[in-house]
């Protein structure tokens, strides 16, 4: 019988090692915080230009994750990205003239969304939208504009 | 082929037309056997003529071609899945090798077929287990691994595990086979004090002539997949059959010839010369 | 030709008969299961069989493949400035691919073959024709908990595997090679995601455990009982189980992150 008390003591161990392994790989390398975003509320933002954003894209204030990315649609009318960004519900103090752009994480990062809080007293509430938005930079354009100057002022160098 | 061999009116098994096939190969062609409850009956023939087959015919782990299995009055054959497990339980069977559980001990491969099929409780599985490790002379072996017996002993911790169930009949496959001299006596008084003992019915299936002769009521002799010959021991070894005289004498040559069929000797021993065909 | 058309189609029918039997094999071990959860000792010790005598081996191996994957990531991402997401290469590599894909085959190297060597054992030595003798159903009494403890066992393994590796990786990046501990981990969280990554790699793993049990009872207990049949059996339960884990992984990728 000690044997069978031995093999019962280490598969408990076992089992508890692999579930151990299992929330691990939950809590330190993914992140939960995926499943309480549903308990923020949401907020509206148009942008000109959201390049490679993507919906789960995180979203930043001064490099804190606050929220991510629920969903990007298209304004019908005005043919602008809507992005409706899900807020953590602690933060729920963000000034009304917050602006926001879409920026790059690194070099050859993940695009997020940078929330830049301004002065005013009064917070933004669920549903609102923030109205200063700055599109992300889509590389080609930028080589573009680079290009085209530089022609520009070329021959006036030679 | 004699339709009734003995005149017992109810035998345990009743065997009728078996035939039974491996491939191409025809194992039984046209058996007819009786057992009769109570005695000790022996199958007996060379190697080879599917005398473990009709054992598992016999337990239904195979289904004959044609004929019928008739054991305790039902049709082996024909049962289906749970009522031949209920026929199984009844039925004992020793196998040629003891075939015990190796990840078990002694105790716990006797008390197998107790726990898997009684809800008897723990106290009462010892008992029960000692009793029939008694009968065998192994109760002081209990706490062996399966791999620490020797072969004879492990057959012998197989007859009491065939005998856990207290079954109606038991099976023996072979068991005087690579049996040093005192395991052998030890087996073959076995088997005769259980059948006494118990009141079992027993089927024994063996080539040696003369353990199988020393305590079998009756004998039948299997070959080419027929039944060559039966009888009392006494009455074989009267037989005037010549088959059945080469088997029980051990005679090299006879029916069953010593050469294995080939062109003539001197024929071909003349032949072998250099550049001459092979 | 005619030939060799024949010996190619003769081929294919074998393996689909084998393929047949095998999943005729399946379901009459499967109606033995809901009796086994009376018997959870059973399962038990077949979890210790196949789990806990296979965890120093996929222990090491994690831990290994992690350090690899650490030291190969860095020398890769250094040149582009981007040995912080050093974490997220590791953890990505793991949890999808390496950790379900190595553990299986560790696991059908291990514990498959063992498991095919001992239930052909049982055949060769007549313990299954003795059990049926006894009115014991061998599929219900020996293979089906065999079968189960291998399923339970396996995405264990894997997750243990991914979790040491995902160490092993920390290890060599951030305590030999000098990445930042804070962006390795938060890296890593910010691109590492619960249900896409993680539980798609458990479902692997949990698929791998069933095949490559299922292939190695399978094997065991249509092995020929001779000594060489059961070491055929064996050969064949790694050979077999390795191709089925990897064609399955392609498979299974294809459809979770292929975006087909």
């Amino acid at each position: 019988m000690v044997q069978t008390r031995t093999i019962e003591v280490a598969v408990g161990l076992f089992v508890a090692a692999g579930l151990g392994a299992l929330f691990v790989l939950a809590m330190k390398v993914s992140n939960l915080t995926a499943f309480t975003d549903d308990t923020g509320y949401q907020l509206v933002a148009k942008f000109e230009n959201v390049g490679s954003l993507k919906v789960g894209a995180p979203v930043s204030i001064a490099g804190v994750r606050v929220g991510r990315v629920g969903n990007i649609g298209i304004d019908h009318t005005t043919h602008e990205a809507v992005v409706k960004l899900n807020i953590n519900k602690e933060y729920t103090d963000i000034p009304a003239d917050t602006a926001a752009s879409v920026l790059t994480a690194g070099l050859l990062g993940e695009q997020y969304v940078a929330l830049e809080p301004g002065g005013d007293i009064k917070a933004l509430r669920a549903g609102d939208e923030i109205k200063l938005t700055q599109p992300a930079l889509v590389l080609e354009k930028i080589i573009g504009q680079f290009l085209f100057s530089k022609a520009q002022e070329g021959p006036s160098k030679k | 082929m004699p339709d009734t061999p003995i005149a017992e009116n109810n035998p345990l098994v009743q065997i009728r037309g078996l035939r039974f096939a491996r491939g191409e190969r025809m194992i039984f062609d046209g058996v007819d056997i009786d057992i009769p409850r109570g005695k000790i009956t022996a199958i007996m023939g060379p190697s080879g003529t599917g005398k473990t087959t009709l054992l598992r015919l016999i337990g239904g782990q195979l289904r004959p071609l044609a004929g019928s299995i008739v054991v305790d009055g039902q049709p082996v054959p024909q049962l289906k899945r749970a009522a031949l497990y209920q026929l199984r339980k009844r039925m004992g069977m020793l196998f040629q090798s003891g075939a015990l559980l190796t990840d078990l001990d002694v105790f716990d491969n006797v008390a197998f077929p107790l726990r898997e099929h009684t809800k008897l409780p723990e106290t009462l599985i010892r008992d029960l287990v000692l009793m029939k490790l008694q009968a065998v002379g192994l109760r002081g072996a209990r706490h062996l691994m399966a791999s620490e017996l020797s072969g004879g002993m492990a057959r012998r911790v197989a007859l009491a595990r065939a005998i856990a169930l207290d079954p109606m009949m038991i099976m023996y496959d072979e068991p005087f086979t690579g049996q040093d001299p005192i395991s052998l006596g030890t087996i073959v008084q076995l088997i005769h004090a259980l059948n006494e003992a118990l009141g079992l019915t027993s089927i024994i299936v063996s080539h040696d002539v003369h353990e199988t002769a020393a305590i079998a009521d009756y004998i039948y002799v299997l070959s080419g997949g027929k039944v060559i010959g039966h009888g009392t021991p006494e009455e074989l070894a009267r037989s005037d059959s010549p088959w059945v005289r080469q088997f029980m004498q051990g005679l090299a040559d006879g029916p069953v010839p010593f050469h294995y069929p080939a062109a003539d000797y001197a024929e071909e021993l003349l032949n072998n010369k250099p550049g001459a065909a092979p | 030709m005619i030939n060799r058309l024949q010996t190619l189609g003769r081929w294919g029918l074998i393996r689909f008969e084998r393929l047949g039997r095998g999943s005729m094999f399946l379901m009459q071990v499967l109606a033995g299961l809901p009796a086994l959860l009376l018997r959870p000792r059973l399962t038990l010790q077949q979890v210790y069989a196949t789990g806990v005598l296979s965890l120093v081996i996929i222990i090491v191996s994690g831990l290994f493949v992690g350090m690899v994957l650490g030291l190969q990531g860095y020398n890769t991402l250094v040149d582009f400035g981007a040995e912080e997401s050093l974490g997220v290469l590791v953890a990505l590599s793991l949890v999808r691919e390496l950790g379900p894909v190595i553990a299986a085959l560790l696991f059908a190297g291990r514990a498959g073959s063992a498991l095919t060597a001992e239930i052909g054992l049982m055949k060769a030595t007549e313990q299954l024709s003795a059990m049926e003798m006894m009115a014991v159903d061998p599929l219900a009494r020996v293979v089906a908990p065999r079968l189960l403890g291998g399923f339970i066992a396996m995405p264990l393994l894997a997750a243990m595997f991914s979790a040491v590796g995902v160490f092993g990786g920390y290890f060599v990046g951030v305590g030999l090679l000098g990445v930042d501990d804070g962006s390795f981990w938060s890296q890593m969280q910010a691109k590492v995601n619960l249900q896409e990554d993680i539980m798609n790699g458990v479902i692997k793993s949990v698929v791998f455990g069933f095949v490559v049990t299922w292939i190695a009872v399978f094997e065991g207990y249509d092995a020929v009982p001779t000594s060489e049949g059961i070491s055929r059996a064996t050969t064949r339960t790694v050979v077999n189980s390795s191709l089925a884990v990897l064609g399955l992984d392609f498979v299974m990728t294809a459809l979770m992150f292929g975006g087909f």
